[in-house]
């Protein structure tokens, strides 16, 4: 297939998988089936893109021009093909575990369910190969839109309460921050195409930069920049394959996806090093970074506790892009793939301890680890890679982003980086060392039925990614060689 | 002549004709066939109408051979087109939906005389967009109005009557300021061509009878396109009157009002004189914002949906007044946008409330509980529409709202771009009520007999919803004829 056609199929099969997960609703298993095979094929197909791009001149693919001059267009480069080959391995493995998770569960409206997720997978897709700021916000919007029956799934009192704010609080800060930046910068430039070096010319007054640079990372709400981050505990009500694959991946990655597109392609790193903004946004990724973290420290909840570190390391990524070096722009990115794989390991383990044990609170779990070894090794894997220890993924981001702090000198920022991964131990490795290491309190465990570990269909996706954070380890190199090309224009003045 | 040429007479002879013809054979069945032909032949001739005045030049047609300025003529240009396939276009549509709906909703015996007084409160809608007239504006505008007051009282509940009494008095002040208006200008100049009244008015400009006329019209003009302060006549009339009704005249009548504000401050009186020598362009933007923010804040409150949803029509006319108030081709496009896109918004939004009537037989948000189960594709409609409403993309809200900031941007007005996107932001928590309640609230107990509303209620409110989503991602049409006839108004008075 060419280039092209591979752009118009991989929006396309997602939706597809959609409808088809509607047609065959009363079939359960045929229903299932289709989402994970079209996940697989979605992952061939955006690897085959990968496989055979020229990056000079990328295909294009333009699928309506809405305004003169500015279209939805599909284009795709390094970051995008990054973030859409991890949403889309990682989306036939959740569906997996979502068949073990929801069957075991009895959830209702398993239907509205994957038709839910294999829109906002499409959604999430064309996000990735936005070609341009429109395209990127219309499939925002989409992505916020279709996740909120996710969120909503269990029509409780609370669903509802969360579904308010998550709507909210995305749609709030989308309509009111991220389209006027939008607008603003299309008035003033002309143009909203990702570009490399960014849009605006040298003779932009600095003072509006930094106010449009803060309004695009302020109203991507997505990224979960504080205060504007309520929205992710709250989307933690939905049901766990919701939380793991959407809000620690899709959705999430969206949101610091946006912000380093928008750094590198509209702003240029360049200009954002010589803009105050970039000192306002370290500060502020700086603060929630440390901020989440210690609210995580104090949340019982295993799901609170992970939602609030996403929080966290999602500001890495904002840091990164802050920093406005090379290797923080390639830190910041490569965070995207790291913190992915291991914290969606993480929300498979708390979903399979739901499932296998009907546990939620941290306090509760003591001795669990024993009867549930291969979860909790798991677990022990996904949080050693979130703080960033080798040999684990997540090592090579911290990395790259220390890296470069150094480079643009901030120290401050080091320390912060220092501070929150001591913190992601204090907050991580109790939960694997209560369950190991304290035995079970008295009288609990003793019911009828014994806990065992949850059933095989949650067992082996939180394996698999438990293995590819170890993988990612192995091959950063062929990442970092992978998205060089993006940071190129800062290490070329 | 072939009777192309007659086409800008036809649009407005057909229903006008068709109306008595309904009286005549009075009979339900008769009475809708006769509408919904006249609508549809009128619609076929709107577009051809489009068609012809596409290239740009603009049709005069002379009533009756007489040629202006002292005869009537009839001028059909880009604007007038673009409004007409909206009224027509949308009349048929709820011409199609009222079937079902007015038998439910009216005493079988008024029924076709119910559908003569639609048609003539469409035959004056169009009559207003097709003349080029002033006088005949107000004849016009008085023929919809009085018809309008009519179909407006059959509303079922009994606050009907209130309702089109208070828009009757309302209508009347308005329609007597607008004679007042024209008469002074008729006084100066002389004419009462539109295009003769343009060409004469910019030497007699600086005297008192024209700034007084102006003001007259413009008071009369926005009690009837519900300018807020004076938009208290319409959540009553539109929440009373029956479903047909209301769809039809939220997604005609006020646009219609906004056309002939168009007409007369930006082409007769002249874009320099009205947004310039005179204050208009501060006041409709004063009001225009005022208008947004307070009724949809207001339209949050509500519990009676078709009161929420005429609370939010106010607001939306904030949108096109502000966009006019801008004075800029971008702001006139941006209005000119919004009439079309708002038409196709509220009508869908409004068909739908009506099929709910018609199968659950009230519309507050208690008897919306649950409908998502009961009337998946109804309630589907309300959701696609309310994000239309909201302005999401890819819907048509979203193309207007762009064009809307970026005029205000243009003119470095950005806290006013600001207070457009909190507009926004008003509206996702009224759509939200609905969605909450449609979805997430279980149906009453006993209800559970109704069902989803027949298709052809539901064909007319998909298509409209399907031309929502389709107008958002293709707009050749819709902005490109609103660019140019903003370019006409706003170069004309430059």
């Amino acid at each position: 297939m060419t280039p092209e056609l591979l752009l118009t199929w991989i929006p396309l099969l997602p939706f597809g998988a959609a409808i088809g997960v509607v047609l065959a609703r009363n079939h359960p298993n045929l229903r299932d089936g289709i989402s994970i095979a079209a996940g697989v094929i979605l992952f061939v197909l955006i690897a085959a893109l990968a496989a055979n791009l020229d990056w000079e001149a990328p295909p294009t693919l333009v699928m309506a021009t809405p305004v003169a001059g500015l279209s939805l267009a599909l284009t795709p480069e390094p970051l995008g093909i990054l973030f859409a080959l991890i949403a889309s391995l990682l989306w036939p493995i959740t569906t997996v575990y979502a068949v073990g998770y929801m069957r075991t569960n009895r959830e209702h409206n398993q239907t509205r369910f994957y038709a839910a997720f294999a829109v906002s997978i499409a959604a999430a897709m064309c996000i990735a190969l936005a070609g341009n700021m429109l395209t990127l916000f219309v499939f925002y919007e989409v992505l916020s839109i279709s996740t909120y029956p996710l969120v909503t799934h269990a029509g409780t009192d609370k669903a509802k309460r969360a579904g308010r704010v998550y709507l909210g609080l995305l749609m709030g800060t989308s309509i009111g921050f991220l389209l006027l930046a939008m607008i603003w910068t299309w008035s003033l430039t002309g143009t909203l195409d990702f570009t490399a070096g960014g849009v605006f010319g040298d003779d932009t007054d600095s003072g509006m930069l930094s106010v449009l640079l803060m309004l695009y990372v302020l109203g991507t709400g997505k990224a979960a920049v504080m205060p504007f981050h309520r929205w992710l505990p709250a989307a933690m009500v939905a049901p766990t394959p919701v939380s793991a694959l959407l809000h620690a991946v899709a959705v999430v990655k969206a949101g610091v996806f946006t912000v380093v597109k928008v750094s590198v392609y509209i702003f240029g790193i360049d200009t954002i090093s010589a803009i105050a903004a970039a000192d306002w946004l370290l500060a502020l990724s700086g603060f929630t970074i440390i901020a989440a973290s210690v609210i995580a420290l104090n949340k019982d909840n295993l799901k609170a506790r992970l939602a609030y570190s996403t929080i966290s390391q999602l500001s890495y990524v904002v840091l990164g892009c802050a920093l406005a070096t090379s290797m923080g722009i390639i830190g910041g990115s490569m965070h995207i793939a790291m913190h992915a794989m291991g914290k969606i390991t993480l929300f498979f383990c708390a979903g399979a301890i739901y499932t296998a044990a009907h546990k939620t609170e941290i306090s509760q779990m003591d001795g669990l680890g024993r009867v549930m070894p291969i979860t909790y090794g798991a677990f022990l894997i996904g949080a050693l890679s979130v703080i960033g220890l080798p040999p684990l993924g997540g090592s090579w981001s911290k990395w790259f982003l220390l890296v470069g702090a150094a480079d643009a000198q901030q120290m401050a920022m080091i320390a912060v980086l220092l501070v929150s991964s001591l913190l992601n131990v204090a907050y991580l490795v109790p939960v694997a060392a209560r369950g190991f290491y304290r035995g079970p309190p008295s009288g609990a465990h003793t019911g009828h039925v014994a806990i065992r570990e949850a059933p095989l269909a949650c067992l082996v996706p939180l394996c698999l990614t438990a293995f590819g954070c170890l993988l990612l380890f192995v091959y950063a190199d062929a990442l970092y060689a992978f998205l060089l090309p993006i940071a190129a224009p800062a290490t070329t003045p | 002549m072939s009777l192309l040429d007659h086409l800008p007479v036809l649009v407005v002879l057909l229903p006008l004709m068709s109306a008595p013809l309904c009286v005549l054979v009075d009979r339900p069945f008769a009475g809708w066939l006769i509408a919904l032909v006249a609508s549809l032949l009128s619609f076929a001739s709107a577009i051809g109408l489009l068609l012809q005045v596409g290239g740009g030049d603009a049709i005069s047609y002379q009533l009756g051979g007489w040629a202006p300025p002292w005869g009537i003529e009839y001028r059909i240009d880009l604007l007038s087109a673009f409004v007409l396939l909206i009224v027509t276009g949308i009349a048929s549509l709820v011409m199609l939906f009222a079937r079902h709906s007015v038998t439910a909703e009216i005493p079988e015996g008024r029924i076709a005389r119910f559908y003569a007084a639609l048609l003539l409160a469409f035959a004056g809608l169009a009559g207003i967009v097709a003349t080029g007239d002033a006088f005949n504006v107000f004849v016009f505008l008085e023929i919809s109005s009085l018809a309008s007051y009519a179909v407006i009282s059959m509303g079922r509940d009994r606050r009907a009557l209130n309702a089109a009494f208070e828009y009757l008095i309302m209508g009347t002040i308005g329609a007597t300021f607008i004679l007042i208006g024209i008469g002074f200008l008729y006084m100066m100049t002389g004419t009462l061509n539109m295009l003769d009244l343009a060409a004469r008015l910019p030497e007699v400009a600086d005297t008192r009878t024209v700034r007084a006329g102006f003001a007259f019209l413009t008071v009369g003009i926005g009690l009837k396109l519900a300018m807020f302060p004076l938009h208290l006549w319409l959540p009553n009339a539109y929440a009373y009157a029956p479903s047909a009704v209301t769809a039809f005249l939220a997604a005609t009548a006020t646009k219609v009002a906004v056309y002939v504000l168009l007409r007369f401050t930006l082409e007769i009186f002249g874009a320099e004189f009205s947004l310039g020598a005179m204050p208009l362009d501060l006041i409709l933007m004063a009001l225009g914002l005022i208008g947004m923010l307070s009724a949809s804040l207001v339209a949050v409150f509500q519990h009676n949906v078709k009161r929420l949803l005429a609370y939010s029509s106010v607001a939306q006319i904030g949108y096109m007044l502000l966009g006019i108030g801008l004075a800029s081709t971008t702001g006139a496009t941006a209005a000119i946008l919004h009439i079309f896109n708002h038409a196709l918004m509220k009508g869908a939004l409004f068909l739908a409330v009506g099929a709910v009537a018609y199968r659950i037989g009230a519309v507050t948000l208690r008897d919306f509980a649950g409908l998502g189960q009961r009337m998946p594709w109804t309630t589907a409609a309300i959701v696609l529409g309310g994000l239309s409403l909201i302005g999401v993309p890819p819907t048509v809200g979203f193309i207007s709202k762009w064009y809307l900031v970026l005029g205000t941007l243009e003119q470095g007005l950005w806290p006013v771009a600001a207070l457009v996107l909190i507009g926004s932001l008003l509206a996702v928590l009224y759509i939200w009520k609905l969605v909450e309640a449609a979805y997430f609230e279980p149906a009453p107990a006993g209800a559970d007999t109704a069902h989803e509303a027949p298709w052809s209620m539901l064909l007319p409110i998909w298509l409209l919803v399907g031309a929502n989503l389709y107008f958002g991602i293709d707009t050749d049409i819709p902005v490109g004829v609103a660019t140019q006839a903003a370019d006409a108004l706003i170069g004309s008075g430059r």
